[in-house]
């Protein structure tokens, strides 16, 4: 047994950006030891973007290819996962912490009869055994934790937090066949959410909002600084629960992890809850007229001030930086 | 319908965390235990289905420690009609899969056309138990589940994911991971308070269920935790105070995010 094999995720046949962060990740891992890195790609007309994996590090592509799994199924997916590890005989199985991977990766780990280290943040390999760190207790506490020896050693891997990088090369495609696809829950359709926004937990730049904003109608303000950062607009729940934008904006404990390079929290006070959900963030930026708002304990930069006023002025001075 | 609520005991999600004795666990000196607030959500759901005559029982199902009963009392409170407690699992705080292995010896032979679960227990954050007991039980799952619409003998539901959700149908039984934003718990009524002091919890032993907990712990274990560690401190930041002249504070962190941490 050895090697990593990395679930790699598509949407209309186009390779998740997370994926490739997991990729290369297991990529450079697998370095250490000389072991081979394959990707497994369940989908339908998929053929095209498996060949771009090997730029990403993956030796060998196991591809499911079947109109059955066009959408995601926990059980269809998983059965083209557990057949590749069936053929590599990997020591791990990495997955990307996303909606998918975290759905999907217990229901493999359970049909293999391992366990799972779930949207770890670190990584190191001593050995032949993953050691990874995981936030807990709302980030509160780091645990340091590996699989207690059983293997495959499946591990999900928090988006944004390891880098996606081209080293170029070309990857052997093999076709699973054989798949029985007894798939009971069945996704009918996915539904974009209106005006395709950007969700937090993909965005390298997130502007976020809460209860300081005093109304739906300012969450015009953040849209606006996002949009010049290409950025998501985010929210705390005191934002959500008040009904000034939808729950799939909510980070936090109870909405979405998310880590992106840069966080802008504007009006939030940073309670513990919220927290949980960004303090992964590379850089976090807060804007609060409370100077003792515990946001500013987290922050690696802050503004004390009105964020009526300082808002604005950010967009403006954007704007020239941009103009230049 | 029968529904079944799998709910796990958890530190209130604004404790202060300090690392125990063994650095592997937290203390649990002064902690406020909590029914995990996903698995509200999940009750909450079974709950609807009984005020609505859809479901004639809902019973709670947790593996955990003596207080975890608390938690249960708390279900029983709000409505629930059955309380079942598997003790233990102090041991196997973190396993997943010893969890699932546990609650799926327990909910074998039981009647069921539905598993409510949280999308996740906090605390240990995991996301895996509900995904991994229906693979033990054989069922099909939907995890993170914004929506359900119960129909005769199959569900149709909403899964949140990244920029949207998916319209997931599945037959029942089948375990379903509630999300947020699936309804809004109820809170225990004095009444419904005083009820539950009369309703039984039923206990059960590892050893009843062929299981024991050194072994799941040991030879068995899927998960182990090296150490716990608080994170590091961070530096403090760079603050700009900005009340006199907000539009200079602005332009300095503008400035600073441009070239200092090359942020954009
Ligand atoms: C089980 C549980 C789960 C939870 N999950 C989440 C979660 O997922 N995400 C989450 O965010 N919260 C969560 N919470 C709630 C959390 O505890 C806080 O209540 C919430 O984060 C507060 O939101 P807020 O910071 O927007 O509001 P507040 O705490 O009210 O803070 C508003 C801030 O805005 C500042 N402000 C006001 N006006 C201005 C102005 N003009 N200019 C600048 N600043 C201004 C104030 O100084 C203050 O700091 C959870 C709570 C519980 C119990
Ligand atoms: N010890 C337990 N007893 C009963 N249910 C549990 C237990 N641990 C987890 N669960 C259920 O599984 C869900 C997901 O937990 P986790 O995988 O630990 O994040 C929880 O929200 C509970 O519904």
């Amino acid at each position: 047994m050895s090697g990593i094999l990395v679930f790699v995720e598509q949407r209309d046949g186009s390779i998740r950006k997370a994926s490739l962060q997991a990729l290369s990740e297991a990529h450079r891992q697998a370095a250490a030891n000389g072991w081979p890195v394959a990707a497994v790609l369940p989908g339908s007309g998929i053929e095209g973007a498996a060949g771009s994996l090997g730029a990403y590090g993956a030796a060998k592509v196991f591809i499911a290819d079947d109109a059955n799994l066009k959408l995601y199924s926990a059980e269809g997916y998983a059965e083209a996962v557990v057949a590749a590890v069936k053929q590599m005989e990997p020591n791990a199985v990495f997955f990307s912490a996303t909606a998918m991977g975290r759905d999907l990766a217990p229901r493999v780990a359970a049909k293999l009869g391992v366990g799972g280290l779930a949207d770890v943040t670190g990584l190191t390999l001593e050995g032949e055994t993953f050691v990874a760190t995981r936030p807990v207790y709302s980030a509160k506490a780091f645990a340091i934790v590996d699989t207690a020896g059983k293997t495959p050693q499946v591990i999900s891997l928090r988006p944004n937090v390891f880098a996606a990088e081209e080293t170029g090369g070309n990857a052997e495609i093999v076709k699973l066949d054989g798949l029985t696809l007894s798939i009971r829950a069945m996704v009918k359709e996915l539904v974009s959410s209106e005006g395709g926004e950007l969700d937090v937990a993909e965005a390298n730049i997130i502007v976020s909002g809460g209860r300081g904003l005093k109304g739906p109608e300012n969450f015009a303000l953040m849209r606006e600084l996002a949009g010049l950062l290409g950025a998501a607009v985010g929210a705390s729940r005191a934002a959500v629960d008040a009904g000034w934008i939808d729950h799939s904006h909510q980070v936090g404990q109870t909405g979405k992890v998310v880590s992106p390079t840069l966080y802008i929290a504007n009006g939030i006070s940073g309670a513990i809850q919220h927290l949980a959900g960004m303090s992964s963030s590379k850089i976090i930026v807060a804007v609060n007229k409370d100077p003792d708002a515990p946001i500013f304990k987290v922050a690696d930069y802050g503004v004390v001030g009105d964020l009526f006023q300082v808002v604005p002025a950010m967009i403006e001075e954007i704007k020239k930086l941009k103009a230049a | 319908m029968k529904c079944i609520v799998c709910m796990t005991h958890v530190p209130d999600t604004a404790s202060i965390i300090k690392i125990g004795a063994d650095g592997k666990h937290i203390d649990e000196t002064g902690i406020k235990w909590i029914v995990s607030p996903y698995d509200e959500y999940a009750l909450e759901e079974a709950l609807k289905l009984a005020d609505e005559g859809k479901a004639d029982e809902v019973t709670v199902v947790t593996y955990g420690p003596q207080r975890a009963e608390a938690g249960l009392r708390e279900c029983l409170a709000r409505g629930a009609h059955k309380a079942v407690h598997i003790v233990g699992g102090e041991k196997t705080l973190g396993d997943s899969l010893a969890i699932a292995k546990v609650l799926a010896a327990a909910l074998k032979d039981r009647e069921y056309d539905v598993i409510l679960v949280g999308v996740k227990g906090v605390g240990t954050d995991n996301s895996q138990v509900g995904q991994m007991l229906a693979e033990l039980l054989d069922l099909p799952h939907v995890s993170n589940v914004v929506k359900i619409d119960w129909n005769d003998g199959a569900v149709a539901v909403e899964r949140e994911v990244e920029g949207g959700h998916e319209v997931v149908e599945s037959p029942l039984p089948a375990v379903l991971t509630a999300q947020k934003g699936l309804n809004e718990p109820r809170y225990a009524a004095l009444k419904g308070i005083m009820a539950a002091k009369r309703k039984p919890v039923e206990k059960i032993e590892l050893s009843a269920l062929g299981l024991d907990e050194d072994t799941l712990a040991g030879a068995d274990a899927t998960y182990n935790v090296r150490s716990l560690e608080l994170p590091p401190e961070k530096a403090a930041g760079t603050i700009i105070q900005g009340e006199d002249d907000p539009q200079a504070a602005a332009a300095e962190l503008v400035k600073l995010l441009h070239e200092e941490a090359k942020a954009f």
